[in-house]
C-alpha cells in the first residue's frame, strides 16, 4: 500500500483568511480506494482543506495532489480525477434535472454522456425527475442532484463535504448505501461529517482536525480503542450505597448513580456488593465507547 | 463538447430560456424611446442634412440597446451565480480562465447582437432601411457588445451584492451610454462637453456605428475604430488579469 500512489496527498498546507489562521501545516495520504473520513468542530479546516483540494481556494504554503497530479500546476487532470459535492445546497434554476447534468459533463469535455447520465439518474432516484426544473426540487432531490453532478465525469476520488447535514433518516440511509457501493467499486471516499456514528460506520479511516491542524489520523478500530471506559448508569432502590464504593461512585442530578470501568470484573464486584447490602438494582444501562467519546477526548486533549 | 462550448452553451441557454425578459423587452423598451422622441423631435430637429431625426435615432437606439444588453448578460450571470453559489459548477471543472471568459464573453455578445438586430427590425416601420456601409456596421456592433460583454465579466466578478451591481449599472453605464449622443448630436453642445465626450468611449461606438447607417459622423469612423479596438484589448486584458488571478472567485 505504501508503494502505490496517494489517491489525496496534502503536505504542509497552511491557509490564513486574515486573522483566522484556517489550515496549519495540514499533511495526509488516503490511498486509493479507501473510505476516508474528515471529523472536527466547525471552522477546523475540513471545508478549506476540500477547497484547495478542488482549486476553488489556493493555498498560501504547502501543496496538494489528486491522483498524483498537482492541484494548481495540473489542475485540468486533477479537476478531472476529483468529484466534489458540495456542502451548501446549490443549483442552477435555469435548469431541468438533465440539462444541469448535460451541461455539466460538457464542463468535463465529454460529448457522449447520455447512457452514464441516465445511469446515475436511476441509481439517485432521479429519473422520474428529469424534466422537472431544478428548482421545484425537495431539498433531498436538490441533494441527489448535486451527488449526481459530481459523478457525470466517473471521478476516481469523491469528495463529500457534510452532505446528510439537514438531510432526512431515508434518504441518508439511501446515500449512504449508493456511496458505499462507488467504494466498493474502487472509488476513493474522502467524506467530512458532523454525525460521528455515520463515520464510526462508514469510514476505514479517519482524520480529525482541530484548529486547522490534524490531531489524530488512524483507523476507525484503532480510533475506537484509544478510549477503553466503558460507563454504566444505575437506578437504585434506595439513596445510599455501600461506603467502599461512594469514591467511585457519581450521583446524577436525576438521582441514578455512574461508574467509569475499564474491566466487566469490577462492574460485578459492584453488583455483588450492592446485593450484598441489599440495595436492589432497579435499573441499569451500560454505554459502549464510541467514536463521539474519542472524538470529545481527542478534542479536549489536543 | 469542450469545456469552453459547454458553457457557451449553457450561457445561451440561460438568457434564450428567458428571452421575453432579456430579448423581447429591451426590444420593447427601444420603441418607445423611438416613438416618444421622434414624435417631440421629428419636426424640429435635424441633425445631419437631408437625414430625419427618427433615421438620426434609429442606429442610436440600436447601439444603447446592444451595449446594455452584452453588459446585462455577462454581469447578471455572473451575480446570480455568485449570490446562489452555483458559481461552483464551473469552478470545479477543468476549465481555464480563458474559455471562462471567451464562454461568457461570447453569449454576451450573441445576446447584445440579438438585441440589436430586434430593434432595428421594429424600427423599420418607422425609418427606412438604408444600410450604406455594412462592414462598419459589423465591426461596431460587434466591438460594442464585445467590450461591453467583458466589462460584464468585470463587474459581475467584483460586485458582491445586486446593489453593487446596479450601482455599476446607473452609474457607469447608463451615464456612459446616455451622454454619447444617442439622441443627439454631440455638435449640439458647447465646446466644454463636446470636449468632454470625446473623452467618452461610447460616444465613439455610437458615432461610428450611426456612420454605417446614415453616412454621417461626428468623427471619422477609423478613429472610432481605433478607439474602440484599443477599449476592447485594454478591458480584456484586465477581466483576463482578474479571472486568472481568481480574484473574488478562487479565495
Amino acid at each position: 500500500m505504501s508503494q502505490a500512489r496517494p489517491a489525496i496527498h496534502v503536505s504542509g498546507l497552511r491557509k490564513r483568511f486574515g486573522a483566522t489562521q484556517a489550515l496549519d501545516g495540514v499533511s495526509l495520504d488516503i490511498q486509493p480506494g479507501e473510505f476516508f473520513g474528515l471529523l472536527g468542530p466547525n471552522g477546523a479546516g475540513k471545508t478549506t482543506l476540500i477547497s484547495i483540494l478542488a482549486g476553488l481556494t489556493r493555498a498560501d504554503a504547502g501543496h496538494a495532489t489528486v491522483m498524483g497530479h498537482d492541484v494548481v500546476r495540473d489542475y485540468r487532470q486533477a479537476r478531472r480525477a476529483l468529484g466534489v459535492v458540495p456542502q451548501e445546497l446549490v443549483y442552477d434554476p435555469f435548469f431541468n434535472v438533465r440539462e444541469t447534468l448535460r451541461i455539466q459533463s460538457g464542463y468535463f469535455g465529454l460529448k457522449h454522456n447520455e447512457g452514464w447520465i441516465d445511469e446515475i439518474m436511476h441509481h439517485l432516484d432521479l429519473a422520474q425527475h428529469a424534466d422537472k426544473g431544478t428548482q421545484s426540487l425537495s431539498g433531498g432531490m436538490k441533494r441527489r442532484l448535486l451527488v449526481a453532478q459530481a459523478l457525470v465525469h466517473k471521478p476516481p476520488v469523491i469528495v463529500l463535504d457534510e452532505p446528510t447535514a439537514g438531510v432526512d433518516v431515508d434518504l441518508r440511509r439511501s446515500l449512504w448505501e449508493f456511496i458505499s457501493g462507488l467504494n466498493r467499486e474502487g472509488h476513493t471516499i474522502l467524506l467530512t461529517t458532523h454525525y460521528l456514528e455515520e463515520a464510526e460506520a462508514l469510514c476505514g479511516r479517519i482524520a480529525m482536525l482541530k484548529s486547522g491542524r490534524v490531531v489524530a489520523c488512524d483507523t476507525t478500530r484503532n480510533l475506537l480503542q484509544l478510549t477503553s471506559e466503558h460507563c454504566a448508569q444505575l437506578r437504585l432502590d434506595g439513596d445510599a450505597v455501600p461506603a467502599t464504593w461512594q469514591a467511585r461512585l457519581q450521583h446524577d442530578a436525576d438521582g441514578s448513580w455512574r461508574i467509569n470501568f475499564s474491566e466487566y470484573a469490577e462492574l460485578e464486584t459492584l453488583l455483588a456488593d450492592l446485593r450484598g447490602a441489599g440495595i436492589r438494582v432497579a435499573e441499569m444501562q451500560l454505554h459502549e465507547p464510541d467514536l463521539e467519546d474519542v472524538f470529545t477526548d481527542i478534542m479536549k486533549r489536543a | 463538447m469542450s469545456g469552453l462550448s459547454a458553457l457557451f452553451y449553457k450561457e445561451m441557454l440561460r438568457f434564450w430560456k428567458v428571452a421575453v425578459q432579456t430579448v423581447v423587452a429591451p426590444v420593447v423598451t427601444a420603441l418607445l424611446y423611438l416613438l416618444i422622441f421622434s414624435h417631440v423631435l421629428e419636426a424640429h430637429v435635424e441633425v445631419y442634412p437631408g437625414v430625419s431625426y427618427t433615421s438620426f435615432l434609429v442606429p442610436g437606439l440600436v447601439m444603447m440597446s446592444m451595449l446594455q444588453n452584452a453588459f446585462s448578460n455577462s454581469s447578471s450571470s455572473l451575480i446570480q451565480s455568485k449570490m446562489q453559489g452555483n458559481i461552483v459548477f464551473v469552478l470545479l471543472p477543468p476549465l481555464s480562465y480563458l474559455e471562462f471568459f471567451l464562454a461568457y464573453l461570447g453569449a454576451a455578445v450573441i445576446r447584445g447582437l440579438a438585441v440589436g438586430f430586434g430593434v432595428w427590425a421594429v424600427t423599420l416601420w418607422f425609418a427606412p432601411l438604408q444600410l450604406p456601409h455594412l462592414g462598419w456596421l459589423l465591426a461596431y456592433a460587434l466591438l460594442a457588445c464585445a467590450i461591453m460583454g467583458a466589462l460584464g465579466i468585470v463587474a459581475g466578478i467584483w460586485a458582491e451584492k445586486y446593489d453593487q451591481l446596479a450601482a455599476f449599472q446607473n452609474f457607469l453605464i447608463l451615464p456612459l451610454t446616455f451622454l454619447s449622443g444617442v439622441f443627439y448630436s454631440i455638435h449640439s453642445l458647447p465646446p466644454f462637453w463636446q470636449g468632454v465626450s470625446h473623452a467618452n468611449p461610447v460616444f465613439y461606438l455610437i458615432d461610428g456605428f450611426r456612420y454605417a447607417f446614415v453616412g454621417h459622423s461626428d468623427t471619422d469612423p477609423w478613429l472610432g475604430l481605433l478607439v474602440a479596438g484599443a477599449c476592447f484589448v485594454a478591458i480584456s486584458a484586465l477581466t483576463l488579469a482578474l479571472l486568472r488571478s481568481g480574484y473574488k472567485l478562487r479565495h
